[in-house]
């Protein structure tokens, strides 16, 4: 599937869940350990939600779905995330 | 954050597949260079479709409350359509945003700037040379990959800023040229050589437009000795995206 947009696609469902940009994070792919910043990755907006992908090995980083009344948010793919302390 | 709804204010059509909106936003915090915004659209029975548009206009000052985007309409696209074809102006629209904070460009950042666009990826280019041209000092290449005349995006606008000094414009033209225009091609490493800034320059790089056109333009500049961690990337794919 070459359909992919980057992180910044995103940022706007992110923005619902965390009070940082998270496109701007250093983020660590648990599968390879491939750590690039958040907005490099490969984000999928097709599936009924938001898929991230890593951009070195497609494992899933992170998938966020909005049903009408809750939304999931799924970090498994995630070593972690490296954000600056404002 | 969250949704809130923004009015249309004006409706400007700059080529025949893009239009620019003018929204007015109550209380809009502000945005930098390069963010973004989601649109949401409600269906009658309730479906919805959110797309994420990149940010025309650079932010004027902290009394304004108009922003602008502009949409290329995708064919078959859910929410582009609409957008492009059916609003008009004194709707109102669901926005959230301002959204990103890595595909920016903001004016204390140090060191000259090498912009390289792909159709509808001018975007949020726009919107950097036009907050550069209110605050910036440093020197600014825009590279433009259109595929012919009538589909280049703020025509008047990008003369008039090439037009300062600050400013370098260079067109590229995929499918047909204009008059005296002899090279007709995509972006290729000669182009990258000739026309964008070097690696020694110290620039950072911004490039925007369909995921292929980013990856190639990306590849050609790392290929070329250009630092990876100063190649910043936004894609967008024919399902509509940040544009």
């Amino acid at each position: 599937m070459s359909n992919y947009l980057d992180g910044n696609a995103a940022a706007g469902a992110l923005s619902e869940l965390f009070a940082v940009d998270l496109t701007a994070a250093i983020a660590q792919c648990n599968g390879c350990g491939h750590t690039t910043v958040f907005a490099e990755s490969r984000v999928y907006v097709d599936a009924p939600g938001t898929v991230a992908r890593c951009a070195g090995c497609d494992t899933v980083l992170l998938r966020v779905v909005t049903t009408p009344n809750d939304t999931y948010l799924d970090l498994r793919g995630l070593t972690y995330l490296r954000v600056p302390n404002s | 954050m969250s949704w809130q709804v923004a009015t249309v204010a004006d409706v400007r059509q700059e080529t025949e597949t893009a239009r620019t909106i003018v929204l007015d936003v109550p209380d809009w915090p502000g945005h930098l260079a390069g963010q973004h915004l989601d649109v949401r659209l409600t269906a009658e029975d309730g479906y919805r479709a959110s797309r994420s548009y990149s940010i025309a206009s650079a932010w004027a000052n902290s009394h304004s409350s108009t922003i602008e985007l502009t949409v290329e309409q995708v064919p078959g696209g859910e929410v582009s359509p609409y957008l492009v074809e059916v609003l008009k102006v004194g709707d109102p629209l669901e926005i959230r945003g301002p959204v990103g904070g890595w595909f920016v460009w903001k004016p204390e950042q140090e060191g000259p700037v090498q912009l390289i666009g792909g159709g509808s990826g001018v975007v949020p280019l726009r919107a950097m040379l036009r907050a550069h041209a209110v605050a910036g000092t440093t020197p600014v290449r825009l590279l433009y990959s259109v595929r012919r005349p009538e589909s280049v995006i703020y025509v008047s606008d990008l003369k008039e800023l090439a037009a300062s000094d600050a400013v370098d414009v260079r067109l590229v033209y995929t499918r047909e040229a204009p008059a005296g225009e002899p090279r007709v091609g995509r972006i290729d490493a000669d182009l990258i050589e000739q026309y964008a800034l070097k690696p020694e320059d110290g620039a950072t790089t911004y490039v925007c437009g369909p995921t292929p056109f980013v990856e190639t333009v990306a590849n050609l500049l790392v290929a070329a000795g250009h630092d990876p961690a100063r190649v910043r990337t936004e894609r967008f794919g024919p399902t509509g995206g940040p544009r």
